[in-house]
Parts: structure tokens; C-alpha cells; sequence
């Protein structure tokens, strides 16, 4: 018997005003991603603290995404642009202890980016399952 | 342990369809904490509602999570709910099982695995939410506009008469703007001055309306309902009061500079009246351009002023104003002539702007409305006007339409058959954009009646040979080489954001856009009201526009403005930040990202200005210690949440 497919976990950062809202347009376009994701909204993706990012590792995810505004069209003027600085800075530090680089992901979802949300979802669990489990940061159960 | 409900809402089939309320229901019973959990088919209908009030008051529940669409839908219903039954509205939160769950799965299973760890993590989070009240801030009752053009003197107007104390700053010694330069307007052919004068009088004499000419906005503090500004009332060393408009003074002022007015087609004098109908009605002593304020330097134009209303001891002043909201409406000035060169602008006296070509068809221009060339007076007799100079044109210059230029240089091209009829005008053009009321139907009318020629493509080269302007261009719909012997050249011009608005919109903290351009808050939905609340926009410093379009602007943001100034006090999102005082060290870098500028240092620790904070959780996000965090989704709340959320 062949042994059931790993479906990874992942934890979506979303902010409250673009990709969450884009996350929204998908379900009213009623277009179909995986269920593999768990979508927590903040009100910005400036507000995204590292330790959230390692926290969410060390309580067993397998992949990260952090989601905000493009940039130029933070809500918050320049929360993303803030994001962005620290993510390259948290994925550096990822790679550096040994964490695969594509478990952690950035990404720009506008309110009217519904299809590019899906797309992005489909592309992540794809690019997770040959991966397997994240054992790197993840606490002994 | 405090006591939550949980409510599943089954949507009709939209959710039930797809989770298993059921068992999403149950599994929720069972999570610490959670003493009540139900399904229900619409828990946003009456009996839905009574459902989550009724829950709340027979099992005293502390807090309730509603399990059902996207928060932007019925999260103020929800809350409204939960405070009807006594409970905090910050004690409901939504956990979003149909846009990010049950409308994009099939697999039910799957989904319902995922709507118990969305409704879960709503759970942990919703237990650790204060109760909390909106911020109430009073409001100062009046407001300040910027910039004193139409747009500005609209919602002046607007607001005055709407009975409240309008400050009007204008920079430059008069109000009007740039519509009071010009001769006609399109569609109509209005009069210019003949439609703006009344509008500037009614500013003069309106006693709810303070005037500040020759005054610049220095420095601005405060929030929405309270900002403080600083407005350096620049000395004219002319007393308005005494002043009688004899115009001694201008026939003895040694010096002679260029006439902004007239935009160098004429010469003024340092002591000057910007136009004849200028408001206020006085004279300005341009003081970089007076020899000197000592009487053994000049002194002409003091002694011959008889009501003695020159005043050389006169110095700037600074004023300070309390408004409660601001318009800005610091409007457009043209691309600079420096960056035409190839067109020969700058260069030959011949080719003009749009707005240099309004002051020659002006009445009360420097020709008294006969159009001749600045070069030798002569009548020209072929006119190329070439529109889109500067406009989209990525490469070299803006890469914006500039909106208004192919309607006046319609405009221009009949004026100009009007004055000299047996003149032809050419109009070398890249589209015609001619959306509008009449509009189309005016660009008909220059072509039939005043024969008007267009030429589809653009120009070449512009030189300058035998008294002529020599114009090479491509008529690209026929495919020929043309050339035209003008007698003069006329560029519509791209317009820009007015100079010195980049520095204004800093102190403002009013983004801006690509090009310059001041930002709205929402290109579609919130097109008058900047991001920051309270400062509103209006009229072409927002972007290229029309008379018509400013003016129905400026009457948004004035209605706008009047909403928060008709309210004695406003309310502000109370979700704000909140320093721990214990563990802040006075680092400042949450004070440095701090997008609103809400964050101060006070004792050296960190302080949070309530009413600027939006919430946004940057600084909570940059702070080493977790000294500062945002109330309601705090690092213990996006803990908690991400350890539900994936299923711990």
C-alpha cells in the first residue's frame, strides 16, 4: 500500500486590507485551492514580528507565508515596505540554520488579486509536499 | 478561565454545505474555555441574533466567537449583537469559515478540519481581548484651506456658508489662481475673470472666511478635529487699509521685473497689483526685487504715496491657527520650459504656452486681447498648436495625459480664428480626448466652423528661419512629411503639482504619487480625502483636471470636511498600541517606523499619541522587548493563534 501523500501545514500571514480582502475575492470567485493553509489576518504585514515567523515553525509548521499590500499601496503608508526588510533579513537568517528556503515565503496580493492568492496557495503546497515535515524548528512533541 | 460561546453559522448551504457544522460545533464544545457552542442555518437573521443574545445572558457568557462569512461583512452586526446583551462589542470576534474556508474547498472533510482550527484560533484570541471604548476627541470647529485657486475658494465658500470659519491660505499676493489668468473657458466660452470675480469677492466680504494672501503654511501638528498650524504672513510693506489704489507708487519704482501674471509677456514694477481685480485689492512690495527698504536706497514709492499706506518697517509674522480639518488645494503650475528645448520653448519668443496664449487673448492681457507676436507685433497668420507637450511621453517627460490640453487648445484655436479671421490654425495631436459634457461637440465646432486643422502625429523639429518658425512634423494618418512656415507656436503644456507642494504635502504627511501628485486615500472609492484623516484634496493638485472637475472636487472635500466639523466630538478606533513601560528602553525605533508619527519619547519611554495611532502593529513588530504592542492582537494573541491554527 502506498503511503498517503504529506500534506504540509502552513500558516498564512494575511493583512487585513489587500490579501486577506484578495483571499476573500477567491472565496466569492469561488476558485479552489487547497486546504492545506490556515490564514491568520493582522492588520499589517509590518506587523509581522520574526518571532512569529519562528514561532509558527516551532509549532510545527511546514511552510510560512506572509502576505501584505503591494508595495506603494500599503493601507498603512509604508508598513509593507517595513515587511519587506525584514523578511529578506528573517529568510537569510532561515537559510542560515539550515531551514529550505522555499518552506518561507513573501508574497504581494492585492484586494483585487483573488486568481494570484489561489495561485499562489496551489504553487506553495506543491512546492512543500516533496519537502516533507519541517523538523528543523519544530518543538519535541 | 473566562466563559466563551461559540455560534456556527451554516450560511444556508453556503457553509454547511461544504463543513460540517455538526461536528465543527462539537469539537469547538469540547476546547477549554468554550461552555456553549451551536450551529445555526443564518445566524445574522433576528433569530440568529436572539440566539447569540439569549446564549450570552442565560450562560453569562464572557465573550462569543461567530463562525460565518468575512468580518468585512457582519462583524459590526456581530458586535452590535454581543453589546445589546451587555457584553463589550471588542468581546465578539469572527472567524472567517466561508470566504477562506467553505467556498474554496470541496473535500469536506478537509474542510472542516480547517474551519475548527479557523474558529479555534478566533477562540484564543477573543479570550484575551480587552473591553474597550472608542478614543472620543473633541473637535475645534473650523477649518483651514490651502492654496487660494478655485478649488480652494470653492470649498472655502462651501464651508463658510455651511456656517463655519473658513482660513483661506494663499501664497501669493491675490487669490485666483490660475483660472483668473485665463481669457475664456471651454465649452461655454465664458469669460474667465467675468465667472471667478464674484467668487473672489464673496471670499473678501464673507465674515466666516478669514483671508491670509501672501502666506505660507510653516508648520502643521495635531490630528483630526485638533491640528495646530503655523502660517508665516509674509510682509507686503503695503497697508491694505490705507492703501486707495492711486497707482502712484508703480509710475516711480525705478525697478522692472517680469510679470508672473502675464508669464513674462509683460514687465511690473517691485511695488505692484498683481491684476486690476487682484483680492486682496492692494499692492505688494516684492521685496527680492526692491533696490532697498532704506529710504537712502529708494524710498520712491513712500514718498509719493499720500495715504502714507507703505510701511518699510513692516516684518513677517507667525501666525497660529486651530482648525479641525484641513483642504489642500495647492493646485498645478506647468512643466518647466527647460525641459521643452526641443520644441524651442525658452528659445524663441514665438512659441508660447497655453497660459501665455490666454493672457494674449485676454482682454486685459498685455495685447488687450489682440493676438500678436511678443517677438515684432504682428498679426500671426498661421498658428501651430501642438498638444501632449510633455504628456505621455514615458521616455523623455510626464508619462500622464494631462487631461485638459486637447479641450483648450480647441480652445485656443478658435480664439484665435475669432481674433484673426483670416488666420489657420493647425493643431498637431496625439488622440483627442474629449470626454465631457459638450466637449466633443466644442472640438466639432472648432473644425466646421472655425476650420481648424488636425494633424495626427508629432513634431520633429522647431527652428527658427526668415522671421518664421519653420514646424516638421508627420501627418501619420496620411503618411506625409509636413512643413509649416508659423508665425508662432503655441504647447499645451503638461501641467505638474504647483512647486513647493512636495514640501508642503511632507509637513502634511500627505503621501504622494508617482508623478507628484498629492495621493488620494482610495483611487475610486475615497478620491477626495487624503490617507491621513481630516486633510482632505481637492482640485488639480490631486491630478490633472478641469474647472468642473475641481470645483466638484472641492465641494467633496468640503462636505467631507463639514462632517467632521458638524460633530463636537469624533470617535478613533480604540485597537491602538500600548507601551509596557517596564520593559521599554527608550530605544526609539518604534518611535523611527512609526508610519503616523504617533509614537513620541516622553522620560525617555516610548509614548503612543491614542488618537494619531491607527493600529497598524509596525512598531509592535520592531520592538526587541515586546514593549509596545497593539491592543486586541498582541504576540501572546498571534501565539496563541498560530498554535490552533495549526491544530496544538
Amino acid at each position: 500500500m502506498m503511503a498517503e501523500e504529506f500534506e504540509p501545514k502552513i500558516v498564512a500571514f494575511l493583512c487585513k486590507w489587500c490579501s486577506s480582502a484578495g483571499s476573500d475575492l477567491a472565496g466569492v470567485s469561488r476558485m479552489q485551492y487547497p486546504p492545506n493553509v490556515v490564514p491568520i489576518q493582522v492588520m499589517c504585514s509590518g506587523s509581522v514580528s520574526p518571532l512569529y515567523i519562528l514561532s509558527a515553525f516551532n509549532k510545527g509548521a511546514d511552510g510560512v507565508l506572509v502576505s501584505g499590500c503591494h508595495p506603494g499601496d500599503c493601507h498603512y503608508i509604508k508598513g509593507n515596505y517595513y515587511a519587506r526588510r525584514r523578511i529578506a533579513l528573517v529568510k537569510q537568517l532561515l537559510e542560515y540554520i539550515g531551514l529550505e528556503p522555499q518552506r518561507f515565503q513573501m508574497s504581494w496580493v492585492s484586494a483585487a488579486e483573488g486568481t494570484k492568492y489561489t495561485e499562489i496557495i496551489k504553487d506553495f503546497v506543491q512546492e512543500l509536499k516533496p519537502l516533507g515535515p519541517q523538523t528543523k524548528l519544530r518543538r519535541a512533541q | 478561565m473566562k466563559r466563551t460561546g461559540v455560534f456556527i453559522c451554516h450560511c444556508g448551504i453556503n457553509i454547511a454545505g461544504t463543513v460540517d457544522v455538526k461536528k465543527t460545533a462539537k469539537d469547538l464544545s469540547k476546547h477549554p474555555g468554550v461552555v456553549h457552542s451551536e450551529e445555526y442555518v443564518y445566524m445574522c437573521s433576528d433569530p440568529g441574533q436572539n440566539l447569540i443574545i439569549d446564549a450570552i445572558k442565560e450562560k453569562k457568557l464572557d465573550n462569543v466567537v461567530v463562525a460565518c462569512c468575512s468580518p468585512t461583512l457582519h462583524e459590526t452586526t456581530f458586535r452590535n449583537t454581543a453589546k445589546s446583551a451587555g457584553i463589550n462589542t471588542f468581546q465578539c470576534e469572527i472567524a472567517n469559515i466561508r470566504e477562506q474556508c467553505s467556498w474554496v474547498h470541496k473535500d469536506m472533510d478537509k474542510a472542516t478540519e480547517k474551519a475548527i482550527k479557523i474558529t479555534k484560533s478566533a477562540v484564543e484570541r477573543v479570550r484575551r481581548n480587552e473591553s474597550l471604548e472608542p478614543i472620543s476627541i473633541p473637535v475645534t470647529r473650523r477649518a483651514l484651506v490651502i492654496g487660494g485657486g478655485i478649488a480652494g475658494i470653492q470649498s472655502a465658500l462651501d464651508m463658510a456658508n455651511s456656517g463655519f470659519e473658513v482660513i483661506l491660505v494663499e501664497r501669493s499676493p491675490s487669490i485666483g489662481g490660475h483660472m483668473i489668468q485665463l481669457s475664456e473657458t471651454f465649452p461655454t466660452l465664458d469669460c474667465s475673470q467675468c465667472i471667478l470675480t464674484p467668487k473672489m469677492v464673496e471670499v473678501s466680504k464673507h465674515p466666516k472666511i478669514k483671508l491670509m494672501t501672501y502666506s505660507e503654511v510653516q508648520d502643521i501638528s495635531g490630528y483630526v478635529g485638533n491640528f495646530k498650524v503655523k502660517i508665516l504672513k509674509k510682509p507686503t510693506y503695503v497697508d491694505p487699509d490705507k492703501c486707495t489704489l492711486c497707482d502712484e507708487c508703480t509710475k516711480v519704482c525705478p525697478v522692472v521685473v517680469s510679470n508672473e501674471f502675464d508669464i513674462g509677456l509683460t514687465g511690473r514694477r517691485a511695488i505692484y497689483i498683481p491684476f486690476p481685480q487682484a483680492i486682496p485689492a492692494t499692492y505688494t512690495l516684492d521685496i527680492k526685487n526692491c533696490p532697498g527698504l532704506l529710504p537712502i536706497a529708494c524710498g520712491k514709492c513712500a514718498d509719493v504715496c499720500e495715504p502714507e499706506a507703505i510701511d518699510y518697517d513692516m516684518k513677517p509674522e507667525i501666525i497660529e491657527e486651530e482648525v479641525g480639518a484641513i483642504i489642500v488645494a495647492t493646485g498645478y503650475d506647468l512643466y518647466d520650459k527647460e525641459n521643452l528645448a526641443e520644441y524651442g520653448y525658452g528659445k524663441y519668443a514665438d512659441v508660447l504656452d497655453g497660459l501665455q496664449f490666454e493672457r494674449l487673448c485676454s482682454a486685459s492681457g498685455p495685447t488687450m486681447g489682440k493676438v500678436l507676436r511678443p517677438s515684432d507685433h504682428k498679426e500671426p497668420k498661421e498658428v501651430v498648436f501642438i498638444q501632449c507637450a510633455g504628456s505621455r511621453d514615458p521616455e523623455l517627460h510626464c508619462a500622464y495625459c494631462s487631461k485638459i490640453c486637447c479641450m483648450y487648445t480647441a480652445k485656443h484655436a478658435m480664439l484665435y480664428k475669432h481674433h484673426v479671421h483670416d488666420g489657420q490654425a493647425y493643431i498637431f495631436y496625439i488622440d483627442i480626448r474629449s470626454g465631457g459634457k459638450g466637449y466633443e461637440e466644442f472640438v466639432q465646432r472648432a473644425v466646421e466652423e472655425d476650420s481648424v486643422l488636425y494633424l495626427r502625429g508629432k513634431v520633429s523639429k522647431i527652428f527658427e528661419e526668415k522671421g518664421k518658425i519653420k514646424v516638421w512634423g508627420v501627418d501619420t494618418l496620411t503618411g506625409k512629411d509636413i512643413e509649416i512656415d508659423a508665425d508662432m507656436v503655441v504647447l499645451a503644456t503638461a501641467m505638474r503639482p504647483s512647486k513647493g507642494a512636495e514640501e508642503l504635502a511632507k509637513k502634511l504627511k500627505i503621501a504622494m504619487d508617482k508623478d507628484g501628485f498629492l495621493a488620494e486615500a482610495h483611487p475610486k472609492l475615497r478620491p477626495v480625502e487624503s490617507v491621513t484623516s481630516g486633510l482632505f484634496l481637492a482640485g488639480a493638485a490631486q491630478a490633472p483636471k478641469d474647472i468642473p472637475e475641481a470645483v466638484a472636487q472641492a465641494s467633496g472635500a468640503a462636505a467631507k470636511a463639514i462632517a467632521i466639523l458638524s460633530q463636537e466630538r469624533l470617535f478613533h478606533a480604540p485597537t491602538v498600541a500600548k507601551v509596557n513601560l517596564n520593559l521599554c528602553t527608550g530605544c526609539e525605533m518604534c518611535v523611527h517606523v512609526c508610519p503616523y508619527d504617533a509614537i513620541s519619547l516622553k522620560d525617555g519611554k516610548a509614548e503612543v499619541n491614542e488618537v494619531l495611532c491607527e493600529g497598524c502593529g509596525t512598531c509592535s513588530a520592531t520592538c526587541l522587548r515586546a514593549a509596545i504592542q497593539v491592543k486586541n492582537l498582541t504576540p501572546l494573541q498571534v501565539h496563541e493563534m498560530i498554535r490552533t491554527s495549526l491544530g496544538g
